[in-house]
């Protein structure tokens, strides 16, 4: 009885030995793995902010001004004045859009081979 | 094991036999016994004093070894169990009320030399001279080659410059990585945010630590890890910061102005949606402060905050505001405008001759110094200064920002009648252009007093009341009033409804006394003028132009037009929409009885 005792808590401390093991290594992974997650994370984030600093340097008020007075020719933007202002009833209503083409016309000009080749074509035959 | 029997029969027998006592046998061998029987259990008890010994100096070992790798290795933070973010550990951004940024840090690099490790010092001091045009080679190689050990060659570098630095192949050049403040907008609200600089500086990272304006006012917060970068956002709006820029550097440029400000505040809130001060600076490269001259034409001063001034007729509006909350006159009450008037040795005249008598509301539509001095006189001193001070203007404003308490208005030592007379259109009481921005505010949004504030609030302040809702909303028609039909004609825009006081103050000689043709243009609006949301306060410095043959000066042909143009450009983006034909708001009324 007694034997049999001291075999089974030799095999408790064996398996809790193993299980300890096995725990401290997947531990280590798991801390490994947030360390390299911090660090992408922490890249990203570096990645992000200069992003948002890029993004704010080329939408600072000067330089879309500026933007705008090169452009002026193609956008035709002018700063916001009291003017731009509308009503609803000045926005046109959506034209409808158009029903499916249910009844074909046949054009003339279908199938028909490029208008400077016909003739050439007709006078070999 | 055999057990040795106290009596041996054998040796009992020959002892008998040989007439001995047979009991000393016995006594003998039970000697024996417990002899053997000490020496067991003594050595077992040393076994296990042995045992505890070993375990006591193992424990202790271990206790001792741990001890010593502690303290012999670097301190790191607990990863396993650590909370929130350990990434984000920058200084935090500053957003305008939109979220869009105003400040922000780029990461860059640092390079420093350890000449020590240089191999070819003259070679790397002409490249370092050929990347950076600022760094003198010679220089440089006298520092290469004296005996500093450790030199800084700068503080901020590019990914080019780091790259051209690298292709030198120097092994005594070293990088380091450098968080640098960034502002990209430049100039745009320089003064308020003011500009950081470096404070204890590594080779592995360097404090950056506000300098001026909100950064240093709000350095520890902006600093504390706890907060985790959460963005400061301020009440300032970008596009109307820049567009208010834009609008008042060409007013000065055309009012031929040295220097301008401007403050448009939100009435109910407090809020500081655009504040401007010309000329202004960049704080990615904020200049050094002046050596010499007056600090107040540095770019760095800030007029709208530090800059006290007599504003002049803009202070009219209080005095009449406060008349009306006593009771002491109505719109239509007549005031005495003969003149001049004479008071001791001083003499008060109109800008021209307004007649023999003059309401209330035509005392402030046409700007009338005598009618305004007679009304304070029965005001009286005391109640003046309460009323002043519940306006807030007799302490600095408490905007957030560093240079906010240095911007301390003047106050007369002795606050004697003609004091009482000359502050009721101001003159001799100097105040900011925020100072009267709150002030305005304060009367106009229906009376309750507003602080302004740099930060983004979603209500409306819970001020003190300051004078009554009525009163207010007569100070809004005579405000108006001054705009359709008196000195401020330039400034109505239309559908915006601009009620407004123009100020001109003649600036004070250093010496004493006052300039002829110097002056200092106010022009206080606050828009629209019957359901207030918006005061905007112009003031220029030294405005002078030619028109209809005469040289101007005065605030309704200078700053008036101006801060017309910053309305026109700064309502849209303030989603106003022009009323211009304006119909009556159907609705409930509320009576009471």
């Amino acid at each position: 009885m007694r034997s049999l005792l001291y075999v089974l808590s030799a095999l408790a401390v064996v398996a809790l030995g193993v299980w300890a093991y096995q725990e401290n290594y997947r531990t280590q992974a798991a801390m490994r793995e947030v360390r390299a997650l911090h660090r992408d994370i922490g890249a990203a984030h570096e990645r992000l902010q200069m992003l948002r600093a890029e993004w704010a340097y080329l939408n600072r008020p000067d330089r879309l001004r500026e933007l705008a007075e090169l452009n002026f020719d193609r956008l035709r933007l002018l700063p916001l004045m009291p003017d731009a202002f509308g009503k609803v009833g000045q926005v046109a209503y959506p034209a409808p859009a158009l029903p499916p083409i249910t009844d074909p016309v046949e054009v003339s000009s279908d199938n028909a081979p490029d208008a400077p080749d016909a003739p050439q074509q007709e006078a070999g035959q | 094991m055999i057990r040795t029997p106290l009596r041996p029969l054998a040796r009992i027998l020959r002892a008998r036999d040989r007439g001995e006592n047979p009991d000393r046998i016995e006594a003998e061998n039970r000697r024996l016994r417990h002899e053997q029987m000490q020496d067991s259990a003594r050595q077992r008890a040393e076994g296990r004093l042995l045992v505890m010994a070993a375990m006591f100096l193992f424990a202790f070992g271990t206790i001792g070894l741990r001890m010593g790798v502690l303290a012999s290795t670097v301190p790191a933070e607990p990863t396993a169990q650590a909370r929130g973010n350990p990434i984000i550990g920058q200084r935090a951004d500053i957003l305008d009320r939109e979220g869009r940024i105003l400040a922000t840090n780029l990461q860059t690099h640092s390079l420093y030399a350890q000449p020590p490790q240089m191999i070819d010092p003259e070679r790397a001091a002409t490249e370092l001279a050929a990347i950076f045009p600022e760094l003198e080679a010679e220089a440089l190689l006298e520092d290469f080659t004296g005996d500093r050990r450790f030199l800084w060659i700068r503080r901020e570098i590019s990914p080019e410059q780091m790259q051209a630095v690298h292709d030198i192949g120097e092994p005594g050049l070293l990088f380091g990585p450098r968080e640098m403040r960034l502002y990209p907008n430049g100039a745009v609200a320089a003064h308020v945010l003011g500009g950081a600089s470096y404070g204890r500086e590594g080779v592995s990272s360097a404090e950056v630590i506000g300098v001026a304006g909100v950064e240093k006012h709000f350095d520890d917060r902006l600093r504390d890890p706890a907060n985790e970068g959460a963005p400061l956002r301020l009440s300032l709006d970008l596009s109307v910061q820049a567009a208010s820029e834009r609008v008042l550097q060409g007013g000065m440029m055309l009012m031929n102005a040295k220097g301008a400000s401007s403050v448009l505040m939100d009435v109910d809130t407090g809020e500081i949606l655009s504040m401007v001060s010309l000329p202004d600076f960049d704080p990615n490269d904020r200049p050094r402060a002046l050596t010499e001259g007056d600090q107040g034409d540095s770019p760095l001063f800030n007029r709208a905050v530090q800059g006290v001034y007599e504003l002049g007729s803009v202070f009219k509006i209080v005095t009449v505001a406060q008349a009306m909350e006593l009771g002491l006159v109505d719109p239509e009450t007549e005031i005495d405008t003969s003149g001049p008037l004479t008071w001791g040795r001083f003499t008060i005249r109109d800008f021209r001759d307004y007649g023999d008598e003059l309401t209330t509301r035509e005392v402030i539509v046409k700007s009338s110094n005598i009618g305004t001095a007679r009304i304070a006189q029965e005001i009286g001193a005391e109640r003046q200064r309460a009323f002043l001070d519940r306006l807030g203007f007799l302490d600095p404003t408490p905007a957030e920002m560093v240079e906010a308490p240095t911007g301390v208005p003047l106050l007369p030592d002795n606050w004697s009648e003609i004091s009482t007379m000359t502050i009721s259109y101001g003159h001799g009481l100097s105040s900011s252009p925020l100072h009267l921005a709150a002030g305005y505010a304060s009367l106009v949004n229906g009376g309750t007093r507003v602080t302004p504030t740099l930060l983004r609030r979603d209500r409306p302040q819970q001020g003190a009341r300051v004078v009554s809702p009525e009163v207010s909303a007569r100070a809004r028609a005579m405000l108006r009033a001054v705009v359709t039909e008196g000195t401020a004609s330039f400034g109505d825009v239309a559908g915006y409804r601009v009620g407004g006081k123009t100020g001109t103050a003649d600036k004070p000689r250093p010496e004493g006394g006052y300039f002829e043709d110097k002056t200092i243009a106010t022009f206080a609006s606050v828009f629209p003028a019957d359901d207030p949301r918006y005061v905007l306060v112009v003031t220029l410095d030294e405005p002078q132009i030619e028109a209809l043959g005469e040289t101007r000066r005065t605030a309704g042909w200078t700053a008036v037009p101006v801060a017309a143009e910053m309305i026109r450009r700064a309502a849209p983006l303030l989603d106003m929409r022009p009323d211009v034909a304006r119909r009556r708001p159907v609705g409930v009324t509320l009576t009471s009885n």
